[in-house]
């Protein structure tokens, strides 16, 4: 039975296994690519994309449970007043190296932003632990999320 | 000194010579025959070497042959070109080169590789010539086409201007006929006092892409018609696959196939997650080969036992032998390094489709050419077949200067029809990479009556790298990558390094480690100056700075860091400073890393100052991210980094069991740049080394024990 998937505010029909991880789904069968994969297990956070504003790993949630959220994939946060805040002051704070967890860096701290628009050093702590970078951008991801934090709108 | 101070020094700098000439008198026009980088090309582009297309309309082109992996390589390759050209860089555009490295290779490597932090050293000059050429050719077509003096004409953000009459003609409207012009032979390069770019905070070219999620990876390259493959690779090294129960995987939903392989299988199906799952459902019987009983014990049993093995001299000068009889006090003491896996974001993946007469690859690699041949060799086909498309690198560190990824990908591709994505899982990543083998220093070292040495002798322990990945690096037995940096920095009268070579078990694929030979022996090099400091009973900043004096610009840097991080001021108990030097890629960099050793022995790594003479730093921006970059990677090892074998095969497979630094535990750095006008030296490892010196000199300092082994052992820190 097909899965009926609403991702960045378009619909889709996806034909595959219920418990099919949403990633590989939004990745190979709908084709956005901006999600990546890094662990499998939920320890990395590359795989971050948001179900109703929640942050979730993708590659551990299965595709019949995200049926009935608002998916949104990094390709669609910049429509938000709150992702594009998020994303310039990643590029002003020059966060970003390799690039490949940064999409799922960027969702969380967006979703970090939405529940708490002043988070402390600790607050930061507790809610990116979960997304590795490898590169070693994490003071500019701090500086980057303090920013986009003194903007709020 | 690393192998590319020896390599600058010797026969490679000939080859370097003739690739400069190349660049700055090469041909015209890019021959039909030749493989086009990626964009089309118009006839009436101007493309006065291999590293510039401006076409009549549109953007300028500036074909990368670097490979870029997050260390800032588009920006920098293309901030010289455009320094010269006088263009602004939001009018180039970026493109990767292709694979071809009788165009495309690294003026030191010799090879189109992107390693060992040589990138912009051995293209800082090519690259500016090759902008200034075209620049000049750009004037010379507009002085004609207005028939004035090329004199009264400049180039201008884009355009070739005439001062006198008010014209100007924007560079694409001059392609064509810059194009049917000879190329100079000789031109002026701008001196630094008219730089534009360079050495500005010129924001990256990569970056908005990868905020936005539109940035294209190897794992994002979907071509028409994919299907998705999920591996396993024979656990053991040197394993094989002896049977396999398909029946299960072949019911689930989306599998197409399974190829099976030697030494590995493979679940094809229409995306990662069918094949996955199918992968999952397999019963796969393996043959675990000649490795089958070996475990970390008996690797590490073997390595000590070569410490006695015959070695050859890498370094030697003075006389060690009649200086250790003279010495006053000493110590010899033993370093060991783990087995580590480099761990990139992206796990290992590639995408082949494989026809009978012809091959394109999709890869995030660096060494495009490499990638091309095996291929090639692969289908059995001429390399003038195969074409590798580029990707951006979800981090290399070293992993993708091998191409064993690709070698398997193609071989699964040989059995499907159509292009396939062969997507390694994290812990097929972590358990078939390239490793840095294990590594062991002796260090034996005797100090004169006035405390400081009077002879160093360092034995290293280790595979040769270079004797299999770039044998011009491997002279009579002796790797340049293992002994690099190994004869110190340290003005020591007698001096001998000694280099045994032991090999990781047939199967096991070593390779380059971010940091590579400076990485490995930074620890011994660093920690047996402080050990002989605190020998000779003194500071071990003044002890280094006495030893130092002949080397100003890594002096510069101790004394810089030294400052910043308030050296000599008292702390609380528990917390103390320790430092490291590096001369190495050339450029050179000083650490002073603050730790807290708590009553229950638990180690906080509170700051890190850094201070580094890179030379003229083109993005300073980009330098700092590098030095950061590095020092938080080689903070990760320290910590945490040691992969250990069991039955064969490589135990941990992922972040569960295998951590890496996170947030949370990443202390503030500071990096203070100094500036230069010298050439610019190498940053992408250049952090790296320093870390774990810095960080087991501080915990001495803390606690008086001194740790050689790495990672460091937090129980070893209880009591202290």
């Amino acid at each position: 039975m097909p899965y009926a998937l609403n991702v960045n505010g378009k619909s889709y029909s996806v034909d595959v296994d219920g418990d099919i991880p949403l990633l590989w789904v939004v990745r190979d069968v709908i084709g956005l690519t901006g999600t990546k994969f890094g662990c499998g297990i939920a320890m990395c956070g590359a795989c971050t994309v948001h179900l109703s504003g929640q942050a979730v790993r993708s590659c551990i949630t299965p595709v019949e449970d995200a049926a009935n959220f608002d998916i949104t994939t990094i390709e669609a946060l910049g429509d938000a007043e709150l992702g594009a805040r998020v994303q310039k002051a990643w590029l002003e704070e020059e966060v970003v190296q390799c690039g490949y967890c940064q999409s799922g860096q960027i969702m969380s701290a967006a979703a970090l932003l939405a529940l708490n628009s002043k988070p402390t050093d600790e607050d930061i702590d507790s809610v990116m632990a979960g997304n590795i970078c490898r590169c070693g951008t994490y003071p500019r991801i701090r500086s980057a999320i303090k920013l986009a934090s003194s903007r709020e709108g | 000194m690393g192998i590319v101070q020896t390599a600058l020094s010797g026969e490679i700098s000939r080859r370097s010579f003739l690739i400069s000439a190349t660049l700055a008198g090469g041909s015209l026009l890019i021959g039909s025959r030749i493989i086009q980088p990626a964009a089309a090309q118009s006839q009436d582009s101007f493309a006065p070497n291999p590293f510039i297309r401006i076409p009549p309309s549109g953007k300028i082109e500036v074909v990368v042959p670097s490979a870029e992996m997050g260390q800032g390589v588009y920006t920098g390759i293309a901030t010289l070109v455009a320094e010269e050209l006088e263009v602004p860089l939001d009018q180039v555009q970026v493109v990767a080169a292709p694979a071809d490295p009788l165009r495309y290779a690294h003026p030191v490597l010799g090879d189109q590789l992107t390693g060992g932090s040589v990138t912009i050293r051995g293209f800082w000059e090519p690259m500016r010539r090759a902008g200034a050429t075209a620049r000049t050719m750009l004037v010379s077509a507009a002085a004609r086409e207005w028939s004035v003096p090329e004199a009264s004409c400049r180039a201008e953000s884009g355009n070739v201007v005439h001062a006198e009459s008010g014209r100007r003609l924007a560079y694409g409207a001059l392609a064509a006929k810059a194009a049917g012009l000879p190329v100079p032979e000789n031109v002026a390069l701008k001196p630094a006092s008219e730089f534009k770019l360079i050495g500005k905070d010129v924001p990256r070219v990569d970056t908005p892409a990868k905020v936005n999620g539109t940035a294209k990876f190897g794992l994002d390259a979907h071509p028409a018609g994919v299907k998705f493959a999920a591996i396993a690779i024979s656990p053991a090294f040197g394993g094989t696959l002896k049977d396999v129960d398909d029946s299960e995987a072949l019911r689930i939903k989306g599998v197409r196939q399974i190829v099976k392989l030697s030494d590995a299988v493979a679940v094809v199906a229409d995306h990662t997650g069918a094949a996955r799952k199918g992968l999952a459902a397999l019963k796969i019987t393996w043959d675990p080969g000649p490795n089958g009983d070996l475990n970390s014990e008996e690797l590490e049993r073997r390595i000590e036992a070569a410490v006695a093995g015959e070695a050859v001299v890498a370094h030697n000068s003075g006389d060690v032998t009649a200086a250790e009889a003279t010495g006053a006090k000493g110590f010899d003491v033993v370093y060991r390094m783990p087995i580590l896996a480099h761990t990139t974001m992206e796990p290992m993946n590639c995408t082949v489709h494989a026809r009978p007469d012809s091959c394109d690859v999709w890869v995030g690699t660096q060494a495009a050419g490499r990638a091309r041949k095996t291929a090639a060799e692969v289908l059995g086909l001429p390399v003038e077949k195969v074409m590798v498309h580029n990707h951006l690198i979800g981090g290399g560190f070293g992993r993708r200067l091998d191409i064993d990824g690709i070698t398997m990908a193609t071989r699964v591709a040989q059995h499907v029809q159509g292009p396939v994505q062969v997507v390694w899982s994290r812990e097929e990543d972590i358990r078939h990479d390239s490793y840095r083998y294990l590594n062991l220093s002796r260090l034996s070292v005797k100090l004169g009556a006035d405390g400081m040495p009077v002879s160093w002798r360092h034995r290293i322990v280790g595979p040769a790298i270079m004797a299999r990945f770039l044998p011009i690096f491997f002279k009579d037995g002796v790797d340049f990558d293992i002994t690099g940096g190994a004869e110190s920095p340290y003005a020591i009268a007698n001096k001998r390094v000694e280099y045994v070579r032991h090999e990781a078990p047939e199967g096991m694929l070593t390779g380059n480690w971010r940091g590579v030979g400076p990485n490995r022996n930074a620890p011994a090099i660093e920690g047996g100056i402080d050990e002989a400091a605190h020998l000779a009973g003194r500071d071990p900043v003044d002890y280094r700075r006495q030893l130092l004096a002949g080397n100003p610009r890594l002096l510069a840097v101790l004394n810089l860091a030294a400052e910043r991080a308030g050296w000599g001021t008292p702390l609380d108990r528990g917390r103390a400073l320790g430092v490291a030097v590096l001369p190495d890629f050339g450029s050179f960099a000083a650490l002073v890393a603050q730790i807290h050793v708590d009553r229950n022995g638990a180690l906080k790594v509170e700051r890190l100052v850094c201070a580094a003479d890179c030379g003229i730093a083109i993005n300073p921006t980009v330098l700092e991210q590098q030095i950061e970059s590095g020092l938080i990677y080689g903070l990760s090892a320290v910590l945490y980094g040691r992969l250990t074998m069991k039955n064969g095969a490589i135990v941990e497979g992922n972040f569960d069991d295998s951590p890496v630094l996170r947030i949370n535990e990443c202390p503030p750095i500071e990096v203070h740049l100094v500036p230069s006008t010298e050439s610019p030296g190498g940053v992408g490892e250049l952090g790296t080394p320093l870390v774990a010196p810095a960080l087991a000199n501080a915990i001495f300092a803390a606690t008086g024990k001194r740790l050689r082994d790495l990672p460091i052992d937090g129980s070893a820190l209880r009591g202290a």
